[in-house]
């Protein structure tokens, strides 16, 4: 059945001691604590609008904010207590966003329709399905945290006839996708049928495929074993074990041949008449409809050589992460925070964030890694293991030299970042650093040119 | 906490050791030298590596940068350099070599990584020029009556039992239709074990290495190159066990490292095993000289041409410089495009080079400059061998 599988071109093979510590660590659910910090920008897009002010009394699943928009989505309330605060509080991406933080009365009394079937599921329109995964403020939960409702919102110009449920999970010493596959097969698989009536055009069901990494045998089992309970046509395919597997064009390729057009020419899979969603996001899609909850709790991997007892744990979102950690052994001389995976995952210089719907991850790693680089000597296993085919040593040069133009030339911007270049750079040349500083200077001057065209057209205006 | 860009793993491949693991891949081919021309391969080889290192640290040391000798990349140009100069030669030839290699070839252009020209091969054309008679005799000294495999050795004493023996290589030059036999004949190469077995049984080891070298290719694709290594391995068995004997070994006159093609093809298969060099490159380069040595027509003293000659290929292959060139020179990761599909264009375009300097040139040996033509044309195969990026359609499409 799988036998046709492509290849994805380039990627690279980490070595990966801490994936087999945390693949056999059953999800432990971990109470909410005391105080929940809800960031109202968790998602891609404009950031939620709090709709409660301090002093308010909120119910588990009650929304705290709403959608700020089309691309947004609302964020509720995983306990029951008090508003404390509307302020602000650390994003991952090191600004600072606005926040709900509510003290926990420990009753979690639920909001009105929250822990109940929503009635007649099984005759819902592929709209009302759709509002209501809106509603229930679902976003990817594998890093990016693109609003699922849009992502199930293509334009009429872009039929797409294929759902792909990526279960790839490759990024290194994760294993939270792999524990919900585990443990919640029939629920993923439940939360795919919905996924595929949402998408159903002119009567026709998308072709569905799940796609799994095949160093994950029990989950790929455990998924084809929920299958005969659970009534919903898909292919469970194992993937290559690769990295970066799991990322959306190199998963789509992967499985169908389809060719995502890349950032550059605004490239989404819906280009190619695919959506893709996390395995995650379709357990998710479960919780909401079929026990009225909405995302407020996930499933994340706490690993890295500084964390003496990792674990795969079932948290609220706006869990406070030191709370998290305090438990799991961490030796002291422990230096570096990432939140993510250790390829693509971001550095804090505090773990003083709270756990949002994208978390998926947070390593405690030891000592700095060498940043020292040497000069590139043209080895070329960065364009070797490239999955965009790009040319990366040319980038690292450019940047170098200060060429951020030639940069834009050379395809800077379609660069996914997955990390492969440095990853295997002999020289431990910077790459994707000097890519994203790339991006943004080109994205600076941009805006200062198109600030300048406005300008001048004004100025024009009012001289006329 | 420490904040650093992703990714937050390496796979722990470095500079140094990848240019160490190269210093290692050539000790097989130096260890030859050593046993065919006695002590002084090693007293040369050692004067270029102590040549290039103190070159390299002495111009970091005046433009202020930070020494960089103990990365090997010195050491290997210096290995390289050696390899490709007899042990005859007098002591400033190296030290000469080493100031154009490192100087001139490295140093100017910013160091490494910015160089153009294979450092070790652009020291080699200059000395060519600079000193012919040491380094480019067509004869080379050699000690008769040595036991073995006619194990041969440099006349460093002017012992008196000397006499001087021509390379394989400058016995081919300029002479077409020359039978391997007639190269063996009389010589202290030894009997080739193929030619005393009867025809049809050599025809039968020629399939079955071709064979194997197309089958082998084919494991190689489908196997991202690691297999390609294991196939290799196959034929250096072969090449011990029967058809080139001294040849292949390395018991002939020639440069330092240059002669014995059993030993540089085990380092090179180390090298593609580790993937340090891209299998693809050195099998472009021999396959292309192997082609035209049999097909490229010749005018013989008669005014005749004489278009196949089957004899040429092992001998254009296997002696002379080609196999260093092609596993150790032509692979430099610094002097060779970047990508598969560039290495395959740019071993084929020195491969032509190679067998047009030798047929029909009045050189015997064409591998250096074959390899800095070829160098040249570096960045111009780089930019017509750009990978397109993924998923980008063709203007046309986009535009649509």
């Amino acid at each position: 059945m799988a036998t046709h599988v492509r290849k994805f071109h380039g990627g690279v093979h980490p070595v990966d001691p801490e994936k087999a510590r945390t693949r056999s660590l059953a999800i432990e659910d971990i109470p909410a604590p005391e105080r929940v910090v809800l960031a109202l920008q968790q998602h891609i897009g404009a950031p939620a609008k709090a709709v409660v002010k301090k002093g308010d009394a909120v119910k588990r699943g009650q929304p705290v904010a709403e959608a700020g928009g089309f691309v947004s989505v609302p964020i509720h309330s995983p306990v029951s207590g008090k508003v404390v605060e509307v302020g602000t509080c650390r994003h991952v991406l090191g600004m600072d966003v606005p926040a709900v933080v509510v003290e926990n009365d420990g009753e979690y009394t639920n909001a009105d329709g929250v822990g109940e079937a929503v009635p007649g599921a099984d005759e819902l329109t592929p709209e009302e399905i759709k509002n209501r995964i809106r509603d229930a403020g679902l976003c990817g939960m594998g890093g990016a945290g693109f609003p699922t409702h849009v992502k199930l919102s293509p334009p009429p110009d872009k039929p797409v006839d294929a759902l792909i449920l990526n279960g790839a999970e490759c990024e290194p010493a994760l294993s939270a996708d792999h524990r919900v596959m585990l443990e919640s097969a029939e629920g993923v698989l439940k939360g795919v049928a919905y996924l595929r009536r949402v998408l159903e055009r002119d009567g026709k069901l998308p072709a569905t495929y799940i796609g799994i990494e095949d160093n994950k045998p029990d989950a790929i089992e455990a998924m084809k074993h929920a299958r005969l309970n659970v009534d919903v046509e898909c292919e469970i395919v194992p993937l290559h074990v690769r990295y970066p597997q799991g990322a959306e064009k190199q998963l789509i390729y992967a499985l169908l041949g389809r060719e995502v057009p890349p950032q550059s020419q605004r490239g989404l899979p819906m280009d190619v008449g695919v959506v893709v969603q996390n395995v995650g996001t379709a357990f998710a899609v479960h919780e909401a409809i079929d026990l009225g909850t909405p995302l407020i709790g996930r499933v994340l991997t706490i690993a890295g050589d500084a964390v003496g007892k990792p674990a795969n744990l079932r948290v609220a979102v706006g869990t406070p992460v030191p709370g998290l950690l305090e438990s799991r052994d961490v030796a002291p001389d422990a230096a570096r925070v990432i939140f993510g995976g250790p390829m693509m995952g971001i550095a804090q210089y505090t773990s003083d964030l709270p756990v949002t719907k994208t978390t998926s991850g947070i390593l405690v790693e030891r000592g700095p890694i060498e940043q020292r680089f040497d000069p590139c000597i043209r080895c070329g296993r960065c364009v070797e293991v490239c999955p965009m085919q790009l040319v990366p040593t040319r980038l690292s040069v450019l940047a170098e030299a200060r060429m951020y133009d030639e940069m834009a030339e050379w395809g800077v911007i379609d660069c996914i970042e997955c990390g492969c270049c440095s990853y295997t750079c002999p020289a431990n040349r910077p790459i994707v650093h000097q890519v994203k500083l790339g991006k943004w200077l080109l994205a600076q001057a941009q805006k200062k040119a198109r600030a300048q065209q406005e300008k001048e057209k004004q100025g024009k205006g009012g001289a006329a | 906490m420490t904040v650093t860009v992703s990714p937050h793993r390496r796979d722990g491949d470095t500079v140094p050791l990848i240019m160490w693991t190269v210093a290692l891949a050539l000790f097989p081919a130096f260890a030859v030298g050593l046993y065919v021309f006695g002590w002084r391969a090693g007293y040369v080889t050692a004067l270029s590596v102590i040549f290039c290192v103190a070159t390299e640290a002495i111009i970091q040391k005046l433009r202020g940068l930070r020494v960089t000798v103990s990365d090997g990349s010195a050491v290997v140009t210096g290995l390289l350099l050696a390899f490709v100069l007899p042990a005859t030669v007098s002591w400033y030839v190296p030290l000469v070599g080493a100031i154009v290699a490192i100087g001139v070839g490295k140093q100017a252009f910013g160091g490494l990584g910015a160089n153009f020209f294979n450092p070790a091969l652009l020291g080699r054309a200059f000395l060519q020029f600079a000193f012919p008679t040491q380094v480019s005799m067509a004869k080379w000294p050699i000690v008769a009556g040595v036991t073995g495999y006619g194990r041969l050795a440099c006349d460093v004493a002017g012992s008196v039992d000397a006499v001087t023996r021509a390379t394989p290589m400058a016995l081919l030059q300029g002479k077409p239709g020359v039978p391997w036999s007639s190269i063996v004949d009389g010589s202290p190469f030894g009997p080739p074990m193929v030619w005393l077995l009867p025809g049809a049984i050599a025809w039968v080891l020629f399939a079955v290495l071709v064979i194997g070298a197309v089958v082998g290719v084919y494991v190689s694709v489908r196997t991202e190159g690691r297999l390609a290594a294991v196939v290799g391995i196959g034929a250096l068995l072969l090449f011990g066990v029967m058809p080139t004997g001294d040849i292949s070994f390395g018991m002939i006159p020639g440069c330092i490292g240059e002669t014995s093609a059993w030993a540089l093809l085990l380092g090179g298969l180390a090298l593609v095993y580790y993937r340090l060099i891209n299998w693809r490159l050195p099998a472009a380069y021999l396959v292309t000289v192997g082609v035209l040595a049999a097909f490229l027509p010749m005018k013989t003293a008669g005014g005749e041409w004489v278009a196949l000659q089957w004899g040429r290929v092992m001998t254009h292959v296997l002696a002379g410089g080609l196999f260093l060139g092609a596993f150790f020179m032509i692979t430099d990761m610094v002097t060779s495009p970047l990508t598969s599909k560039g290495q395959v264009a740019f071993g084929i375009l020195a491969g032509v080079m190679v067998a047009l300097i030798r047929i029909y040139g009045g050189y015997p040996e064409g591998v250096c400059y074959s390899i800095l033509i070829a160098n040249a044309a570096r960045p111009l195969i780089d930019k017509y061998t750009r990978p397109v990026v993924f998923g980008r359609r063709p203007p046309k499409a986009a535009a649509a």
